[in-house]
């Protein structure tokens, strides 16, 4: 049996039809659990739907995280010296769902904490905290059966990334296993490059929705209000990641989850002025 | 399947291996794992492979009896293979040159690579000088302190060499920022991964160029020593050299295969580098193997005198041997490693590399405990020129 033939029972779809009917995109923020500390995580991620969030990717810090820039690595060298583990990755879930069981999180990180814990472990212990997605970085769907299989039974979405070097064969790999949405990587890179390439996306959207039957999301690259905008006229989703850990990183003790607020809410209203 | 038949088709030694990397590198490695599956079947890049390390790499290298050692010790026989003795001074460049010529014919002109000792990035810097081509260096800064004269000798060769200030800033932060100037630069760049590691096809492609090693050995030693070897000895960092060995001899089951990890201060001070002895499985840098980690899956910092083993993984293909029962794995430490360094330079006359230097002291080790008649072969797979800052350190002296 197919991961994609267990009915999905995450919150993902949900909020994707309400947007829909609405004609309004997702915007999903990204911050790195345990960054500045383990307390502020927390009231970050309920700042972030208050500034207008839809789903929150909330980052799993590791030790040698391959595909990031300086900036999420920064963030996650921050909460790892406070030993911020996968266990307090959850922890921080459950905490979130005693005021909020609307809004969709997805834990984004590496292979390996997940490894150490046991897939089986993992999946029952993330479910048991509210966690609606899983994104890992170094799973590809080659390696992903097995876990995708069991995430899926817990009633939790995979969340795989596409990129500009996916060809049609990959795009349909990632389809069989991919629930929730997809994540396009808008460029060649490592999070935190500055170039952005529209046309390309433009061009790269519909070949995977020809292939792909969920809402696309597109990270990588997303700055501000006005590139945010751009992106969201043509995919159903905005992911923005290293500009917000860039204003954790810079807010003076205490003020992150307002600072980071403040800078949400001005996207979300330049990404609904649009529509 | 035959052990020697590994990895599958997904690259899968066992439980091990595979490919474990974000996207946008898939297409890179679909297009590497092609190239060099029609390239290995090849006569014609078989024999320019083969040319080159003739008559740029200087191979064969010999088998040396280590007469003197084997007397001092008073056991077994000791044997050398040189591999200290090939152009650039280890074995690093039989994969450098393989990996370059199939870049070559893949178009890309512009190499990148990771290195710790140096010597994988002296020997990456070399082929890219000799076929013309940019190359570019990952080095973590400690270990550029550690290895001031290799660096000097990229910059020679015409390489830049990239100080990387992340995590432990050593090899394996080098191989993080190499893996992401490849994800940024994929299209013209060619990565030259240095050890038996990362994503399908590299543990297995960087095998197949060692393994020179290994076949040499299968003629040279009945022909200097009358027969196989009773075991044959390599350091295990990544574990490059200690496969090109092994791997030819895998078949010949009377051949023990011992690879010599560097067990630091000791293996009970948590100090050190022994993954195959005190780590366990997980998935880093792209592929499933062990790994030195903690109990929330974090990779750990490691420690050796020698900056080629201080790596906290391992090829996936020496896990499978492991698990498996065909290879063992031993630990030396610090002190054992520069015991034997200091032995092999007064005894032989030869200055071994720090990290060839654990495999001679696990020799030394059982050589003792063994009759006359014994024979055990080290791959001296590197000279020490680029260690005598580190030695010189720990005898109290400044160069």
């Amino acid at each position: 049996m197919s991961p994609r033939d267990i009915p999905t029972v995450s919150r993902i779809p949900g909020v994707f039809e309400k947007l829909k009917a609405a004609g309004r995109k997702a915007l999903i923020p990204f911050i790195t659990a345990g960054d500045p500390d383990k307390a502020s995580t927390v009231p970050i991620m309920h700042a972030l739907v208050t500034a207008g969030a839809d789903i929150i990717e909330l980052g799993v810090p590791f030790s040698d995280p391959m595909a990031d820039g300086p900036t999420i690595q920064r963030s996650s060298e921050r909460a790892l010296k406070h030993g911020t583990s996968l266990r307090d990755c959850l922890d921080f879930v459950r905490e979130f769902r005693s005021r909020d069981q609307a809004t969709p999180v997805v834990l984004m990180g590496y292979a390996n904490p997940i490894e150490a814990m046991g897939y089986d472990t993992f999946a029952a212990a993330a479910a048991d905290a509210g966690v609606d997605g899983v994104l890992v970085v170094d799973y590809p769907p080659e390696e992903s059966v097995e876990l995708t299989t069991k995430l899926r039974a817990a009633g939790i979405d995979s969340i795989f990334l596409l990129s500009p070097t996916s060809l049609d064969q990959r795009m349909e790999e990632v389809a069989h296993l991919a629930s929730g949405y997809v994540y396009y990587v808008s460029l060649k890179g490592v999070t935190g490059a500055a170039h952005l390439d529209l046309a390309e996306i433009a061009r790269k959207i519909p070949q995977i929705r020809a292939r792909v039957n969920l809402p696309i999301g597109v990270g990588f690259g997303i700055r501000d209000g006005a590139t945010a905008r751009a992106v969201s006229g043509i995919s159903d989703a905005v992911v923005i990641g290293s500009r917000l850990v860039q204003e954790i990183e810079a807010a003076p003790p205490g003020q992150a989850a307002a600072k980071v607020g403040s800078l949400v809410a001005e996207i979300r209203r330049a990404m609904d002025a649009q529509a | 399947m035959q052990m020697t038949d590994l990895p599958d088709r997904k690259g899968h030694f066992g439980p091990y291996g595979g490919i474990f990397v974000a996207e946008t590198l898939m297409y890179a490695l679909d297009e590497l794992r092609d190239n060099y599956e029609r390239l290995r079947q090849d006569p014609a890049f078989v024999a320019e492979f083969e040319y080159e390390l003739k008559h740029y790499v200087g191979r064969p290298s010999p088998v040396y009896f280590a007469k003197r050692l084997t007397e001092q010790c008073g056991g077994a026989q000791i044997w050398l293979k040189r591999e200290d003795l090939n152009h650039t001074g280890a074995h690093k460049i039989n994969n450098t040159m393989g990996q370059a010529l199939v870049a070559r014919h893949m178009g890309k002109k512009r190499i990148i690579a990771e290195t710790g000792a140096g010597q994988h990035g002296v020997a990456s810097a070399t082929v890219a000088a000799r076929f013309g081509m940019e190359c570019v260096v990952y080095m973590g800064s400690e270990d550029i302190q550690r290895q001031a004269p290799n660096v000097y000798r990229m910059k020679l060769l015409g390489a830049s060499v990239v100080p990387v200030e992340s995590g432990s800033k050593t090899l394996k932060d080098a191989l993080n920022e190499a893996m992401r100037d490849w994800v940024t630069n994929v299209e013209g760049t060619f990565y030259i991964i240095g050890t038996v590691a990362g994503p399908h096809p590299y543990p297995m492609m960087v095998r197949d160029f060692n393994s020179v090693v290994g076949r040499e050995l299968l003629t040279q030693m009945p022909e200097a020593a009358g027969r196989f070897p009773d075991a044959i000895l390599a350091c295990v960092g990544g574990g490059s050299n200690a496969m090109g060995a092994f791997y030819p001899f895998i078949p010949h089951q009377e051949v023990r295969l011992i690879g010599v990890e560097a067990g630091g201060h000791g293996l009970h001070t948590g100090k050190h580098a022994a993954t195959l002895c005190a780590g366990k499985p997980g998935v880093l840098h792209g592929n499933r193997t062990y790994l030195m980690q903690d109990e929330n899956g974090q990779i750990m910092e490691t420690h050796s005198i020698s900056a080629g083993l201080d790596y906290p993984g391992v090829g996936p293909e020496h896990a499978w041997l492991k698990d498996t029962g065909r290879a063992e794995y031993v630990a030396v430490t610090d002190e054992e490693a520069l015991e034997a360094f200091h032995a092999l330079c007064r005894v032989e006359g030869i200055i071994p590399a720090l990290e060839s230097s654990h495999a001679v002291a696990q020799a030394m080790k059982m050589a003792r405990t063994m009759s006359k008649d014994k024979v055990l072969l080290v791959n001296l797979s590197g000279r020490g020129d680029k260690d005598m800052n580190t030695v010189a350190h720990h005898s109290g002296l400044t160069l």
